[in-house]
């Protein structure tokens, strides 16, 4: 058998991924994300009578903490798997990916395995994220000539 | 009605990551970058903060608002400290999201081993 005939062969009988499947379901896990998100923010604000600022911070902490405890009891894998983007794009997929990355390197020691590769995918969100904002923000500086 | 808006606007952003994965190369990784970009771009005339009167918690939940956040508290004091606020800002409202995913990590690290 040549290896286009091969080729062919193994694209048949390789599952096929249903990208509208995976859209939608990409779309509702998302939309829930950020319905949880507005009620988690107005359970804060009204509960314990925080500004908004308060309530927004306490939301994001709250689901880090559900991200990284799920992350860590092994389930949160799985999930990832069926949401895809729709649990990777809101700020759990942050988490996860520093979750992860510390809990595998867990083996080679507290230093060289846990601090230093707890931002091995992470790092690279908060590195573009930095970098982009300082020239925006240096851009808009000069254009505005420091009025703001 | 801010939970349907929510609703619309974290399954938009959520939607447009999962094409962009499904018919690209790209990975999570390049996917996550290009949304903090994205919306640290979005936060110049104000446009994500108009988002966030729209959709509420909907709009804070997808890392679009990390960048918007950097940007936001780098520009934050720029007519008291000019310049120096890119420097000194910077974090001032994503430290708490940073600080949080730091130690709770390290924390459940420490507890929990890692499953294969």
């Amino acid at each position: 058998m040549d290896k286009k005939k091969y080729q062919i062969l193994v694209k048949k009988h390789c599952p096929k991924e249903n990208r509208l499947l995976n859209g939608l379901v990409a779309f509702l896990v998302g939309g829930f994300m950020g319905i949880i998100g507005q009620f988690l923010i107005d359970f804060y604000k009204n509960t314990f009578s925080l500004s908004q600022n308060y309530s927004s911070a306490l939301m994001i902490i709250t689901l880090i903490f559900i991200s990284c405890l799920l992350t860590s009891l092994g389930f949160f894998d799985k999930l990832v798997e069926h949401a895809k983007c729709g649990l990777i794009i809101p700020i759990t997929g942050f988490a996860h990916s520093m979750m992860s990355a510390s809990i595998d390197y867990k083996k080679e020691g507290l230093v060289t395995g846990i601090g230093s590769n707890m931002f091995k995918l992470a790092g690279s969100v908060i590195v573009y994220g930095v970098v982009s904002s300082y020239f925006f923000g240096l851009i808009r500086y000069l254009i505005s000539g420091g009025m703001a | 009605m801010i939970y349907l808006n929510a609703f619309i606007f974290a399954g938009l952003i959520c939607l447009i990551g999962q094409i962009i994965l499904d018919n690209t190369k790209l990975t999570p990784g390049h996917i996550t970058s290009l949304f903090v970009v994205i919306g640290s771009f979005l936060d110049n005339f104000s446009i994500y903060d108009k988002v966030v009167k729209w959709a509420g918690g909907g709009a804070l939940v997808p890392i679009t608002s990390f960048g918007h956040l950097l940007s936001h508290g780098a520009f934050a004091n720029i007519k008291d400290d000019g310049i120096f606020s890119l420097f000194m800002g910077m974090f001032d409202l994503t430290s708490s999201g940073i600080v949080a995913a730091i130690i709770f990590s390290f924390v459940f690290s420490l507890i929990f081993k890692a499953k294969d």
